[in-house]
């Protein structure tokens, strides 16, 4: 039962991938990365948990001697979160722009050669 | 683990499947809002508030937006 | 290739990677027995030293602030090209109607756009003293500004964040970071991003040193780019083509 988070972890990894893999539209496919990204998010805090342990916040008032969990991946992940949907807006730029040129959304389509 | 925990891992994995499954982009738009805040809960499950605060603001607000105008953009000429 | 052979080629990568990605899973500590001395020693130290009660925004602004400003530089990248590739294509500036026809949203609407804001920059202060930062509030205000085209006019909303004060605050915001950690060297003799304002009381506002300067430049600039690229998505759907 211990295994289940970086299961999880696994699961959206192969979840996003198989949708990117047999995606019939680019805005789709931007979507199913956004999900392999989350993936990462829950594999970096699901390592750095502690069981029984609180949040690294020291507030006066929150008891410390429970102890607190690691807040180096919290760090990584929080900044982490905000620019992928920076990255993911380029990528959405990147759609509308082929869009513009081609009028088609279809990757499929895409590849193949005008005769 | 405590079954809190489960629980939300539970729900993070079938909004992720929900999400891959739903091939028409504006329904995906719809429920990638749910599936986000899937992951706020089991961030704030696992102790991370400045993770969920992220996650929250960026899921609900920031990323459907562009994706609503990108899709009203390209709705124009089909 | 035809979907079906491509289906086929991904099925037995994906199961080899499968196979590979769970025998490294497995290899990790138990989940909850992280060991990591690293986040042990940040806990009981941050507080004393830089005198923040949230260890993660002093990981974030002070201990590991040079991947931040890795970040920031990113993010402006980013929104500088989606900037470039958005505003040179744009020729026509017919513009669509736009009007909300409800009076309920329009009302609601309006009234959400003070306290959204305020409160985005509540999240934003109070970053190294609570749940919150720079990153945070920053996409917070941003999304309580487009609150203004969504229950509004769409020229109310460029009149409330016009083009060249936006892109200055997002220069403005990456490059006061980079000024912080120069004046590390200079000012304090030491290493870049070094702590050299004072530190203040901890729990009250004017404290963290170098760590308020930099939550608070750091919400100015993922503001400005989250306004940005709102800004560029808008134009994008008000010029049809």
């Amino acid at each position: 039962m211990s295994f289940l988070p970086y299961a999880l972890a696994a699961w959206l990894f192969f979840v996003g991938l198989y949708g990117i893999v047999t995606s019939r539209h680019l805005v789709h496919l931007v979507v199913c990365l956004g999900v392999m990204q989350s993936s990462t998010y829950v594999l970096l805090l699901a390592i750095g948990y502690r069981t029984g342990k609180k949040a690294p916040i020291f507030t006066s008032g929150v008891p410390t001697k429970v102890g607190a969990v690691d807040p180096v991946v919290q760090a990584l992940t929080l900044t982490d979160v905000v620019v992928s949907v920076v990255a993911s807006a380029l990528i959405l730029a990147l759609v509308i722009e082929i869009w513009k040129r081609s009028g088609k959304l279809d990757p499929d389509e895409l590849g193949k050669q005008e005769t | 683990m405590i079954p809190l925990q489960v629980v939300a891992i539970v729900l993070v994995g079938l909004g992720g499947l929900a999400v891959v499954a739903a091939r028409d982009p504006l329904r995906q738009a719809l429920v990638l809002g749910v599936y986000g805040l899937t992951l706020v809960i089991l961030f704030v499950v696992l102790q991370a508030p400045d993770v969920a605060l992220s996650e929250l603001v960026v899921s609900t607000v920031a990323f459907p937006f562009i994706l609503f105008t990108a899709l009203a953009k390209m709705r124009d000429r089909e | 290739m035809s979907p079906r052979v491509r289906l086929g080629l991904f099925g037995v990568s994906a199961a080899v990677l499968a196979c590979l990605f769970v025998w490294a899973l497995t290899g990790l500590p138990q989940f909850g027995a992280f060991r990591g001395e690293y986040g042990r020693i940040l806990n009981s130290a941050a507080g004393p030293e830089r005198h923040v009660t949230n260890v993660v925004s002093a990981v974030t602004f002070d201990y590991r602030g040079f991947d931040t400003l890795g970040e920031e530089v990113l993010l402006f990248t980013a929104v500088m090209a989606v900037a470039l590739l958005l505003r040179e294509a744009r020729s026509g500036d017919e513009r669509r109607a736009d009007a909300v026809r409800s009076d309920v949203v329009r009302a609601v609407g309006l009234f959400a756009v003070g306290p959204t804001v305020v409160m985005g920059l509540y999240v934003a202060a109070h970053g190294y003293l609570t749940p919150g930062g720079g990153f945070q509030g920053g996409v917070a205000t941003a999304s309580g500004l487009v609150l203004l085209y969504a229950a509004g006019r769409y020229r109310a909303y460029r009149a409330a964040s016009p083009k060249t004060l936006i892109d200055f605050a997002e220069g403005t915001g990456v490059g006061t970071y980079v000024v912080v950690g120069l004046a590390g060297i200079v000012v304090g003799g030491s290493a870049f991003l070094e702590n050299v304002v004072e530190l203040g009381v901890k729990g009250t506002l004017a404290s963290g040193g170098t760590i308020a300067i930099l939550n608070a430049v750091s919400g100015l600039a993922v503001a400005s780019a989250c306004v940005l690229i709102f800004h560029e998505f808008l134009e994008e759907l008000m010029t049809a083509k």
